[in-house]
Parts: structure tokens; sequence; C-alpha cells
């Protein structure tokens, strides 16, 4: 079925990015060019001009991220997108995003690491960094595309989340899926939900950037909008000024990091196939998610009684609802292109319950189905 | 003019030390903004990290304190977005040339529309006295105690050279050509650099035998030499010699007027 006034094109994944972003309201995007995100900057120069908004290629990664924080605490809904090297790059002013609460989404098409690595070739080893690439303790959203579909809806999502919870988004996908081209059904733009941070309802005299309120999200008001105040990386109190109080420190830093747990459930995104009556959980996600899909599907064809987990979202981590189905399980198989990231996760929320089977790839190819369903089949 | 108007009283005491020029350029700036009349909600206050980078939290506009060096991204990002804010970027050696240095060459290059003012004080101030990429040789730094071995950029021919439309050097001494150079910075359309050579008494006078603040500021007095004199000295006559005055001032499309050009073109 085809949706009211959508369109179908056939997109790349990373075509599919810029125009969800588009679609999201993105005006201003900074970016270094980098493989196998570059489609991404290349669309955004052409296309955000047209609709007054700005493309800028930055003269490096690090500068990219801190325009776009910068753009975004002018008003404008503001992206960037890079790969492993430029990630790793961009982790410093990831942080600062964190810290002040400022708006934006970072895209991560992850390839082959450690270090410059495998430029062309996908894998799915920056899950970490995702969670931890900057330092000291911060929350974090990162959304996992498994389509070109999904890549645009989640980079709408990812824009959504940036504003509502006043937080860095990252948009977690591989080269894969950036680089795979489908046929693609683009919803028309007005049934396409979209969140716009919360501005203040007080006087500027009254305003506090970071007050502690029941949402634990304080309002947004943007430069040179009459609310004149200061933002900083430093630790602060309610009023965005450092402070150096154990007590103040402690509640903002609290709150910061309570702040998206507080809406994990809204955040968390999970698909589950054939999960019911379960002898095998698959649990996978972005481009690895496919053949673990046709790998369980095989399977029950041939009486086996698998299921997958496919994870949308990554950060949060989707503990809970692993919880909830992993226990008729008499194995589980975690089918990642790393060493095991997602593994050591999924092995906490089972609390080591059962076998945690790791089915990996690094050398730059992709996980086929038949490397999962080896797995499913294999005796342990 | 009154500064209290600009001033976040409350955050008061700065964490200046005695002797340090950078009141005194805070107030240069302030005279400015005060004498163009421009509106306290139009106007953005970026920096990075260091002594010079605390500005913005002392002033009442929209002030923006950054990580270390990279106050020119942000502040980027917030001209571009947002075109009817003044944007100034306050920073010092260390943030402006050795971490930033890559964002000033080409922030100048690009011809964005920010003025940027650096306090110069030869030194890391904040982190207790580290040698910097505008200590001259010789000198004595915590992380040079043997001397300095390195030969020090000279920061606004480095502006003049990668392409700033307007650069002028002075001394926190020489307040009257302070505040026309930060004046004629700020009128100008694109990337407009004013260094302020300033005393950093406590980790650069104290290690170098310079004396107090008041000794550095007559140091600063008796040694300035105008470019114009300049020219005509030998590189001897130079030695020590602070070299002030405006080293360009021309006319060139900024990069907000380009990108102008850039949306009619995307559009048609």
């Amino acid at each position: 079925m085809k949706e009211a006034n959508s369109t179908v094109r056939m997109l790349q994944g990373n075509v599919a990015c810029a125009e969800g972003a588009i679609a999201a309201g993105c005006r201003f995007f900074a970016g270094y060019p980098i493989t196998p995100s570059s489609e991404i900057a290349e669309v955004l120069a052409q296309r955000l001009p047209a609709v007054d908004g700005a493309f800028i290629q930055m003269e490096d990664e690090i500068s990219a991220m801190g325009a776009i924080i910068g753009a975004s605490l002018a008003g404008a809904k503001s992206m960037t997108a890079t790969s492993g090297p430029g990630f790793s790059l961009k982790q410093e002013n990831i942080g600062f995003a964190a810290m002040a609460e400022v708006p934006c989404v970072i895209v991560d098409v992850q390839r082959g690491g450690p270090s410059t690595g495998l430029p062309t070739n996908s894998a799915q080893g920056d899950i970490m960094q995702a969670r931890w690439g900057t330092h000291g303790d911060h929350p974090i959203i990162a959304l996992t595309p498994s389509s070109v579909r999904e890549t645009y809806d989640m980079t709408i999502r990812a824009f959504n989340l940036a504003e509502k919870l006043r937080t860095p988004v990252i948009l977690l996908t591989d080269e894969i899926i950036g680089h795979l081209t489908e046929k693609v059904e683009i919803p028309d733009h007005s049934s396409i939900e979209i969140i716009n941070r919360k501005k203040p309802d007080v006087a500027p005299e009254k305003y506090l950037p970071y007050e502690i309120n029941a949402t634990k999200i304080p309002a947004m008001a943007n430069f040179g909008d009459g609310y004149r105040y200061h933002v900083t990386g430093l630790v602060h109190d309610e009023t965005g000024f450092p402070t150096n109080n154990p007590d103040k420190i402690q509640m903002q830093l609290e709150r910061l990091n309570q702040k998206i747990d507080f809406y994990r459930d809204e955040i968390v995104d999970i698909e589950t196939v054939f999960t019911d009556e379960m002898d095998i959980l698959v649990i996978s996600f972005g481009s690895t998610a496919r053949s673990a899909r046709r790998a369980v599907i095989n399977a029950r064809e041939n009486g086996i009684k698998a299921g997958l987990m496919r994870l949308k979202t990554i950060w949060p981590f989707p503990d809970k609802e692993i919880e909830a189905i992993y226990k008729t399980a008499k194995k589980i198989i975690v089918a990642e292109m790393n060493l095991g990231q997602l593994a050591h996760e999924v092995e906490w929320a089972t609390r080591r319950e059962k076998p945690v089977i790791r089915v990996n790839k690094i050398n730059g190819e992709a996980i086929t189905p038949s490397d999962i369903y080896k797995a499913i089949l294999a005796e342990d | 003019m009154d500064y209290l108007d600009y001033l976040r009283q409350d955050k008061m005491p700065h964490i200046w030390c005695d002797g340090c020029g950078n009141g005194i350029i805070l107030k240069s700036i302030l005279r400015v903004i005060d004498k163009l009349g421009w509106k306290k909600d139009d106007i953005a206050l970026v920096s990075g990290i260091g002594c010079s980078s605390r500005t913005p939290g002392y002033v009442d506009f929209n002030t923006l304190h950054t990580t270390h060096g990279r106050a020119l991204a942000f502040a980027t990002g917030i001209k571009i977005a947002k075109p009817k804010l003044h944007v100034i970027v306050v920073s010092g050696d260390g943030d402006a040339t050795a971490i930033g240095g890559n964002h000033f060459i080409h922030a100048a290059r690009r011809n964005i529309d920010i003025t940027m003012i650096i306090f110069n004080n030869f030194i890391y101030g904040m982190t207790g006295g580290q040698v910097s990429p505008t200590t001259p040789t010789e000198k004595m730094a915590s992380t040079t105690p043997y001397g300095n071995p390195d030969a020090p950029f000279d920061i606004s021919r480095l502006a003049q050279s990668a392409g700033a439309v307007y650069v002028a050097r002075t001394t926190v001494y020489h307040v009257g050509k302070m505040d026309r150079y930060i004046e004629q910075a700020m009128c100008k359309t694109g990337f407009s650099v004013v260094e302020v050579l300033t005393p950093c008494p406590t980790s650069y006078g104290r290690r170098n035998k310079e004396g107090r603040g008041v000794d550095m500021l007559m140091y600063q007095k008796h040694n300035a030499v105008d470019l114009e004199r300049a020219r005509k000295m030998t590189p001897a006559d130079l030695s020590g010699k602070l070299i002030t005055g405006v080293f360009v001032d021309k006319e060139q499309d900024s990069y907000l007027q380009r990108y102008g050009d850039v949306i009619i073109k995307a559009k048609n």
C-alpha cells in the first residue's frame, strides 16, 4: 500500500539521510569530506541553499562539529556527517553539546577501524565510541537504521529527539546502508511529525537556561531572541554560569545524566520477528540485521524455532526489551561487524544466564545469512 | 557611558590577576559597542579556553564559552545561522594560534563576517605559564626552563597572509589606538582581527624579570613602534620592539555576501 501523497524514488542511504534532514527542518550542515559519508554533504551542499539554509565545508572535522553547535544555539536545526576517524575527532565537541544541552545530529556512517582502517568497507565498530567516546559521564542517544527508508525516517527522528530532549543524537549507520540503493517511498512532508525545541515562556530576567523542572528538559532560548544567557562547557548551575558548589554540581549533573533515562521508554525502539515460542534468539542491528532476518526465516522454514530482535536504537540500550523475551531461548546469537561490542551488552542484560554466541566479522565483508544460519544450526 | 550597563556585576570579582591587561581590552570593547549603539541582544561574544576566554562570562550579551581553540568554529555557525547578530570572538595567543591555529587561518581565508580580538600575552597564563606560539625565542616559560628554543608566530602577519580584510596590532598601553582599531574592525564587513599585546606579570613578567604590571605597561609605552617607522628600521634596531599599526584594511566580499549569491543560484 502506497501512503497518501507519497513519492516513490530510487535512493541511496546517504541521500535518504540528506533528504530526511531537509524534511526534519535541518537548515545548517557543516562537514568535512570523508568516505563513506561524503554523499550526505554533497547532497546538502546542493539542497540547503535552495531552502534558505546553509551548507559549509569546514577546515576539519572538529570545526564542523563546533559550527553545528553554534548554528543550533542561534536557532537552526543542524547536522554533521562523518565516519570513523572523523567521529573520533568530533568527540570533544559532542561532549560540549551534551554538557551544554545543544540539540544537534551527528551521522556516523561506520567504516572499518581502528585508525584509517577500511575507508570503503563497512563495519559496526563504533557502538562503544557512540556511547563513551567523549570524556566524563553524559547521556547519549544512538539510532541504527537497517534500510534506506529507515535512514530517512530515523534522520527525522534524530532531529525530533535532539530538539525535544536538548541533546546531541547520533545516527549510527554503516557503509552498507549508506551506499545501498533501494526503492523508497518518501512520505508527504505534511504527514511527518516535526518536534521543535521548547522556547521559554517567561520574561528574559526570569529565564533559567538549565532550570531543574519536572520534565528534566529546560526550555531553550535562541541567541538573538532577547534572552541573553551564558553557555559554557564548564559545569554550570541553573543560570548557565560556572559553579564550584558541590550541591549545585550534583543537581545539574544528575539531571543531565537522568534526562535520557527519564524518556527511555519513549526513545527505545526494537523490532521482533518470530520471537514467540523461540528456542534461539538472534540479536542484530543495522546492515547485519538484514542477514539475520534472512537466517531466521530460513531456520523457521526448516522447522527451527529461531527469532530475531533487531535494535533500531542502540543507546539507551534496550535491556528491558531483551529481558522480556530471552528467557525461553536456549541460546542467544549476536551478529555484528565488530568483535563483540553488542554481545558484551547482551551478556550484561541477560546476566550471562544463556550462552551468547558471537557471529563477528571485521574484514570489511558483510556478515551473510549463511554465517548466522551456521551459528543457528551449531551444537554449542 | 556606564560600563556597569554591560557587565554582569554578580559575576565579579573576575579571575584576572593584578596587573593583567585583559580588563583594559574588555573596557575598550565595551566603549566601542556603546559608541556604535549596538543592542546587547544583537551581540554574540564567543570564546575558547584561557584567561581571555573568560571574558564572555562577565558581559551581558549572548555569550558562549566553547572548547579550547574552537571559538571561531562555533562563531561561524552562529553567524551563518543568524546573520543579524554581531559576532565577536575573544581569544588568547595559545587558543587562537596553537590549538585553534587552523580555524584562525581558515576564518581569514573564508573572510567570515566575524571580528576577532586576540589578547596576546605571550604565554599560557591560566595553566601556569607554559610557552605559547608567540613567546619570543630565548624567553623563559615553565615548559622552557632553559629558554624558548622555538621561533614565535607574528599573529598579525599570519592573519594578513591568510586573507583577513582588517588586521591591526596595538598594546593595552595605547588605549586610544586600541579603541580606534577595535571600532574599525567591528565596522568592517568580513573577517577582522585586532591583536592586542597585554601584560601577564604573573606568568610571563615574573619569570622573565620584566617587573610588575605597571613596568610591563611602561615597556609597551617605550618600545611600541609604528608600522611605517618600523619599515625604515634595521632588524637590529627592531630587536625587542613592538610593531603596531594597521597591517591590512581592504574591501573584499565577505563569506555571507558570497553565500547570498549561492542561495540565489540554488533557487534558480
